[in-house]
């Protein structure tokens, strides 16, 4: 049995997710599909599971075209996924939540049955615990049993490994080739190049949201991920260096959690003047790098300094952070930096440093104006934040900024922004802003970081895996660093 | 600019009309269901609160303390708290008033009337940090412990009046014992509501309107109200105003307790609060949060409040109808609140 995709499209919007994209699948293999966040992966997979309907396009299982309309349809077609998160109730028993979703049958038929299967796949489960006890590996494992009991003939696994222990991935990974060897068609979703490359006998990829590779075992690196991130000529015109100097800001030892995975043995220092770039896939630790240095998020261990003077491990710290001029600019703009019914100039006024009693509205004003004519903000003083575009919220960020600010730090400054845009922001920060001025962003786009900043950080899994000066690797490196591979020749 | 605003004050009329005629569909059925006659009902409420001076004076009488919780509740809705421990407010306030009202000792009568003035903002303003501090310290949603502590100030002024403070030889739920003459609030010959009273309630009014529209508080407010995670990008804790905005609001509800024991009843009772904390939290969300709706919804639920007392004489209708057509009121503005937010968002 196979199951094919043929030119499967789907908009949101005006925002195409995936265009044109074709594929089979064929039973008895793994097939992977891989890619940047944002690629299409799992709208590709909420398409096949009935979470969400496609544009256009069809798709064929044995060659005959299917309707999956919702989820229960897509059950009924023997389609399975795996979630990253386990979907399961954790107030219940693991035998529950075994029967949940199986109509009909008696508890010691589907214990034994759960016994069996958990032999047949080495994993030991017992029926009677509770799942709140169990680790997030031991849940999964239920619910992959599960599915194979529901007769599932295609099953998505959608970043398996996340959050599960190598000793885990040991037996999770033999059961998945068995189930492959048995006939069952397996989609893997993953951004892990590695676990890819043991795991699949054909591998797909996909980049903003159309297909751009596909290939069979063995697989061929340098090619899977120029295929992930693009490939691009080293640019000529690149930003100059700037000078560095004193250790504006340094961590030591700081663990924190957020995200994904949190951030683990961070250990770095930032000097005056450096342009840094934070690379790393979506949630690999980059946010949270911002906020501790930004004094939102409040480290577990290890110290954070900004210009010699440790931050309070308190909510205090954004104030302290604030005061020793350090400028955060987050990349959700009406979610955490702006008052989606607060007019322009109330923003200014909300953000002068020495606020006196009463408003002054001709001052707020007057200060707005001048923003919205030295930024060219299309806008009014008297608009709200959320009658703006997001070219123009994130104009309004930048002419908020505390032009006096020693550290800037930019989370995906150039989010939602047209070419254009995004070029002017970055003159805006490089020129508009002192030579001394230390800014650390993160960014998505690999070109973007490679293109602005003087040194990397590359993020994975809540590890800095790379700290180098831009002039000293290249695209590719940073693109392997990024997919987790330790070693890239 | 003025394009849009004319659209804006279109809609809100529209929305007015519909409101009144829901409100008045609503009141007519339930008058039915009751076998009232509806317009002699209505009449009567009418003719029961404007037909004397007397009885105007004592509409105002319940307009100020509304008034004056309503504004506080303006404060703590900006930031986006629910300050539902308003009516246990009024009562410490109360309580506060009638503490320092109690001390021996002092002769001087205007003296011992401002200490009790200031004793009540402390009393409602202390009930509101705690509330607060429940939320930000001890993450107790503000609902519960404005909830909670309304329940303890009820059995805190309840223990006063049959414990320490009962009336010599007895205890009633008629109250404490009356205050002497000279301490009393004065109030014209034939009327119900105290001058003093009357000058507060639109000072605190005046006061409410420069501190939320004209100060920086006002703009901290709102701003922590909205987005309380971009304020701190600001160095605008939540926290302080938060507890700020509440120890106002508790503020405003004290003088209203002090204003029910000195100019109302003139002693403490178990029901001295008359639920004026839960209507004004009705009315301040029937005002949809604007200030300068406040003092005319006040005004008429006063009305409606007084006009109902004469029902049971006249029409032998129960004085909860007045009740009943003030929820149908905040119920038919939610609703068409409700429907102009689902109508915008598909």
């Amino acid at each position: 049995m196979d199951v094919t995709f043929q030119h499967i499209s789907k908009s949101f919007g005006p925002v195409k997710a995936l265009t044109d994209v074709s594929l089979t699948a064929k039973a008895g293999t793994i097939h992977g599909l891989i890619g940047e966040n944002g690629a299409g992966k799992s709208t590709l997979m909420k398409i096949l599971t009935g979470y969400q309907s496609k544009t256009g396009g069809t798709i064929l299982m044995d060659g005959n075209e299917v309707i999956l309309d919702n989820p229960k349809q897509a059950a009924r077609h023997g389609i399975g996924m795996l979630y990253q998160e386990p979907m399961d109730f954790t107030p219940l028993t693991v035998l529950e939540n075994f029967s949940i979703g199986i109509p009909g049958h008696n508890r010691r038929d589907l214990r034994f049955a759960l016994q069996n299967l958990s032999v047949r796949f080495g994993f030991h489960l017992d029926p009677d615990r509770c799942v709140e006890q169990l680790t997030v590996g031991e849940r999964q494992q239920i619910e992959l049993l599960r599915l194979i009991h529901c007769q599932t003939r295609i099953l998505i696994l959608d970043e398996p490994t996340t959050g599960i222990s190598p000793a885990q991935k040991e037996v999770l990974f033999p059961a998945l080739k068995q189930l492959a060897a048995d006939g069952m068609i397996i989609l893997l979703v993953s951004h892990k190049l590695e676990e890819v490359a043991t795991l699949c006998d054909e591998v797909t990829v996909l980049r903003h949201g159309q297909v751009t590779h596909h290939t069979t075992a063995p697989f061929h690196f340098p090619e899977l991920l120029t295929a992930m991130f693009g490939s691009v000529p080293e640019r000529q015109d690149k930003a100059a260096v700037r000078e560095k100097g004193s250790p504006v800001l340094v961590m030591q030892k700081v663990e924190a959690a957020g995200e994904r995975q949190g951030l683990h043995h961070c250990t770095i220092s930032v000097a005056e003047g450096e342009v840094i770039g934070l690379a790393g896939l979506d949630g690999a630790g980059q946010s949270t790098f911002l906020r501790l240095a930004a004094g939102l998020t409040i480290p577990e261990q290890g110290t954070i300094q900004l210009f010699g003077e440790k931050l309070p491990k308190k909510p205090a710290a954004s104030s302290c952070a604030q005061a020793l001029r350090t400028s955060f600019i987050p990349a959700d703009r009406l979610e955490e930096a702006l008052f989606t019914d607060v007019s322009l100039s109330d923003h200014f006024s909300l953000k002068k440093k020495q606020s006196s009693f009463w408003r002054s509205q001709q001052k707020a004003k007057k200060l707005a104006d001048t923003g919205i004519s030295t930024l060219s903000i299309k806008g009014q003083s008297e608009n709200t934040a959320g009658d703006l575009s997001g070219g123009n919220q994130q104009r309004l960020l930048l002419a908020l900024l505390d032009p006096q600010s020693r550290l800037v730090l930019l989370e995906n400054p150039t989010r939602g922004l047209d070419i254009r845009s995004g070029h002017w922001v970055w003159q805006y920060l490089r020129n508009k802003l002192p030579k001394e001025t230390s800014i650390v962003f993160s960014s998505p786009e690999l070109d973007e970081i490679i293109h602005y900043s003087d040194r990397i950080l590359v993020f994975h899994d809540g590890d800095i895996v790379m700290d180098s000066a831009v002039t000293d690797t290249s695209h590719d490196a940073i693109a392997a660093a990024m997919a987790g591979m330790k070693e890239y020749v | 600019m003025s394009k849009t605003s004319s659209k804006q004050m279109k809609k809100l009329s529209i929305d007015i009309l519909l409101g009144g005629v829901l409100v008045f569909g609503f009141t007519a059925l339930v008058l039915l269901i009751a076998g009232a006659p509806v317009f002699a009902t209505l009449k009567n409420i009418w003719l029961g609160a404007f037909a004397s001076t007397t009885k105007i004076s004592q509409v105002l009488s319940v307009w100020v303390p509304l008034t004056l919780c309503a504004c506080g509740l303006l404060f703590t809705f900006r930031a986006n708290l629910w300050n539902i421990g308003i009516e246990g407010q009024v009562i410490m306030g109360a309580i506060g008033a009638m503490a320092a009202l109690r001390i021996p000792g002092i002769e001087n009568p205007v003296l011992i009337t401002a200490l009790a003035f200031f004793a009540s903002i402390i009393g409602g303003s202390l009930w509101g940090l705690f509330a607060g501090l429940l939320k930000t310290k001890g993450g107790v949603h503000e609902i519960f412990g404005g909830l909670g502590l309304n329940f303890v100030a009820q059995g805190f002024i309840l223990w006063l009046i049959f414990g320490p403070w009962k009336r010599p030889g007895i205890a009633s739920m008629s109250g404490t014992e009356l205050l002497p003459r000279e301490l009393w609030l004065s109030t014209p010959p034939g009327w119900r509501v105290s001058i003093g009273g009357l000058v507060i309630g639109v000072s605190v009014l005046i006061l409410t309107w420069l501190l939320l529209e004209k100060s920086m508080l006002g703009l901290k407010l709102t701003a922590i109200g909205q987005n309380p995670r971009a304020a701190r990008l600001y160095d605008i804790s939540p926290v302080a105003h938060y507890l700020q905005s509440i120890i106002i609001a508790g503020g405003c509800a004290g003088i209203a307790g002090f204003l029910q024991v000195t100019a109302v009843y003139h002693r403490l009772i178990p029901s001295i609060s008359s639920g004026y904390g839960y209507l004004a939290l009705l009315l301040v969300m029937l005002a949809g949060y604007r200030i300068s709706l406040v003092p005319f919804l006040a005004l008429f639920f006063a009305a409606l409040n007084v006009g109902a007392i004469q029902l049971p004489i006249v029409l032998q209708l129960d004085s909860a109808l007045s009740g009943v057509i003030q929820g149908c009121c905040v119920l038919s503005t939610l609703f068409i609140i409700g429907i102009r937010q689902k109508r915008k968002q598909s």
